[in-house]
């Protein structure tokens, strides 16, 4: 499928698709929207733009696409700075977190708008809408109007309109949160699979970290416009950058616990009863006294607090159900302990990872 | 005794609120809050209404209490009639000439209201001025603004150099010239109207649609012409609607500028009836004229709230 996509192979050796924002700035007015962001994406990779809402994630992907203008700074679309080129001139394709459809075209005149657009024969159009429309199966919608389909229906309709035109590069702005929570997972593994056949740079703009973790190659997470870690999946949780990082991944987020010139970082899951580490090697024990406990059918989360030397610091852990064995009451005093390869440390001051201290 | 208690508090309860109860009701509460709206539009638009339809089909002169019944005689007379055909064709012409132009200026004027600009708060003030002004006075305004003698944008052009020094158009006096000073004075009532409409309108099509086209490669005018306009067409026939019914049974415009004249040229089917049917004592006449277009004007709203449905629902 690769190799014959678009019928122009051999074209690898350039990284057309290629995206990167130089110390680019958005303000708008005294808010800075987006505040110096400079990122690079490999070809054919995706990046996911991770943030909680009003982080900038949705800015910084407007002007990639060009429907924002930066007010300081460039846009580079496969090595050609494109800061003041038109949308259409960036060879981009975009999908809205609304679908944005046509509501007055069918779903044939809808995929076949940017085809019209360039100015493409009626002929070769029809095979392109064909084509565009087999690679996501709605063949069969092409005669229908936006409005009698249903919502994963038109996000494969939107998917197909961005593809028809052959784009460089995708700008998906959060096309899953308009699904309910079932069609949600389903769509988001043929979605991961739709950019892997067809392999074009795919730019993702998301809040959920569910959708960040399960289908991006890098995650770029970001918060009060600036990008606060770029990393894969597995960086960015195992090894958070900042206090941010870690506070904003994980469900429940990491726990931060105040010492005198430390803050001490350690995730829930890797918070469990002594016993349970066997083996692992250097382990930090925090002996905790267990105040709730909330059993969330595969996981138990036991809420407690430290002891006297860390201030009672209230501290959650996350337990496997399936350690049944391990009876766990509340106000019990249990020896909890972590891998000491698993404890990170922070500056307060700066909120960034700082040098361990002697636990 | 545990169940006589709860009774009496019942019955006591369902006295005291048996008035509240009785409002509650939205049947009565509804019923009674809609009345006056109801006897308000029988009284003094359906009564008259049909007063004018059984009219029509008479006889009946002012000063005269002889009533008899005539059938479509009054209606067969006008047809046959030139001063009849002369004031329907100008209902035709001013209705439709005005329209057009309306609707190609507000869409014009929304779109550039719309835009974000220093002092368009001043502007969108202008434009929406002359529906907020009595609309008597303002054609008044225009009665001088076209006067024979006097007229300020004659003299306004003559100064800029636009007309000769021997240009002297008289607006109101020439047939051809009068009809285009109502229909430019009908334009002028309607614009703002249309504006307003065609601005919600376009504030109703997401952000998004329009950003979609713009990276899907749409110049301005493929985007206007195939995303805005299209998906803007149920509310601009309502405004076509509207404008319709207003510009067709308006009457100041004609009364306070022309009369009518110069010899019947800008009459139309309401001035024409008011003329017949109070100054000339012709009630039955009058009455049939002003009712000739009301097949066709409902027959108009009809089809138009037909069509808006359908771009609506299909």
């Amino acid at each position: 499928m690769q190799s014959t996509r678009f019928g122009k192979p051999n074209q690898k050796e350039e990284p057309l698709s290629q995206v990167e924002t130089q110390s680019l700035f958005k303000h708008f007015g005294e808010v800075k929207a987006v505040d110096g962001v400079d990122i690079v994406s490999s070809d054919e990779e995706f990046l996911v733009l991770l943030g909680p809402s009003g982080c900038g994630k949705t800015t910084l992907l407007r002007m990639i696409a060009g429907l924002e203008k930066p007010t300081s700074g460039d846009i580079l679309i496969g090595g050609q700075v494109v800061t003041h080129l038109p949308p259409r001139a960036r060879g981009i394709a975009m999908v809205f977190q609304s679908y944005a459809l046509y509501p007055h075209m069918t779903i044939y005149k809808n995929i076949a708008f940017p085809l019209k657009a360039m100015g493409m024969a009626k002929d070769d159009m029809k095979k392109k809408v064909d084509w565009s429309a087999s690679m996501l199966a709605i063949e069969r919608l092409l005669q229908r109007k936006p409005r009698e389909l249903s919502g994963g229906e038109r996000q494969r309709v939107a998917l197909a309109r961005a593809l028809v035109r052959e784009p460089n590069v995708f700008l998906l702005d959060e096309p899953l949160s308009n699904l309910d929570a079932k069609l949600r997972t389903s769509a988001r593994e043929e979605l991961y699979r739709f950019q892997k056949d067809v392999s074009i740079t795919t730019i993702y703009v998301t809040h959920d970290q569910v959708e960040a973790m399960g289908m991006g190659d890098r995650i770029a997470v970001m918060n009060a416009g600036k990008v606060r870690q770029l990393g894969t999946p597995d960086e960015v949780y195992s090894d958070p950058a900042d206090m941010f990082v870690a506070g904003f991944l994980g469900s429940p987020p990491m726990n931060l616990i105040e010492t005198p010139d430390r803050i001490v970082g350690f995730r829930p899951e890797s918070f469990l009863p002594q016993q349970m580490h066997e083996g692992i090697g250097d382990l930090v024990s925090l002996p905790f006294t267990v105040t709730r406990i909330e059993n969330l059918g595969a996981d138990r989360l036991v809420y407690g607090k430290l002891e006297e030397r860390f201030g009672h610091a209230a501290v959650i852990a996350n337990l496997p159900t399936s350690f049944t064995s391990y009876a766990i009451e509340t106000k019990q005093r249990y020896d909890f302990a972590v891998p000491r390869k698993d404890v990170k440390f922070f500056d307060p001051r700066t909120e960034l990872r700082a040098e361990p201290i002697p636990l | 005794m545990e169940t006589a208690t709860p009774k009496v508090k019942g019955a006591l309860r369902s006295r005291k609120q048996h008035l509240s109860f009785f409002f509650d009701n939205e049947k009565v509460l509804g019923t009674l809050m809609i009345a006056p709206a109801v006897v308000y539009i029988l009284a003094l638009v359906g009564f008259p209404l049909v007063m004018a339809f059984v009219y029509s089909f008479s006889d009946i002169t002012i000063g005269s209490s002889d009533f008899g019944f005539v059938g479509f005689e009054n209606i067969k007379s006008l047809i046959g009639d030139f001063e009849f055909k002369l004031a329907l064709k100008n209902t035709i012409l001013f209705t439709a000439v005005s329209m057009i132009i309306v609707l190609v200026l507000a869409k014009i004027l929304a779109l550039i209201l719309v835009k974000d600009f220093r002092g368009k708060f001043i502007i969108r003030a202008l434009i929406l001025m002359p529906y907020v002004a009595p609309i008597s006075l303002g054609v008044i305004g225009w009665l001088w603004m076209l006067d024979s003698i006097y007229s300020p944008i004659n003299w306004l052009l003559q100064r800029t150099g636009l007309f000769g020094p021997d240009f002297w158009p008289m607006w109101l006096c020439k047939p051809n010239l009068a009809i285009s000073a109502i229909i430019a004075v009908h334009v002028w009532r309607m614009l703002p109207l249309a504006t307003v409409i065609m601005l919600a309108g376009l504030a109703s099509i997401p952000q998004d649609i329009q950003d979609a086209a713009l990276v899907d490669g749409a110049g301005y005018f493929r985007q206007l012409f195939q995303i805005t306009i299209p998906m803007m067409l149920p509310i601009m026939l309502v405004a076509v609607l509207f404008g319709i019914v207003f510009t067709a049974t308006d009457i100041i415009i004609i009364l306070v500028l022309t009369r009518g004249g110069p010899y019947n040229s800008t009459q139309v089917l309401v001035s024409k009836a008011f003329y017949t049917g109070i100054d000339a004592g012709d009630l039955a006449t009058g009455a049939a004229t002003a009712l000739f277009l009301f097949p066709l004007l409902a027959a108009v709203a009809v089809f138009m709230l037909r069509i808006a449905r359908r771009t609506e629902v299909a």
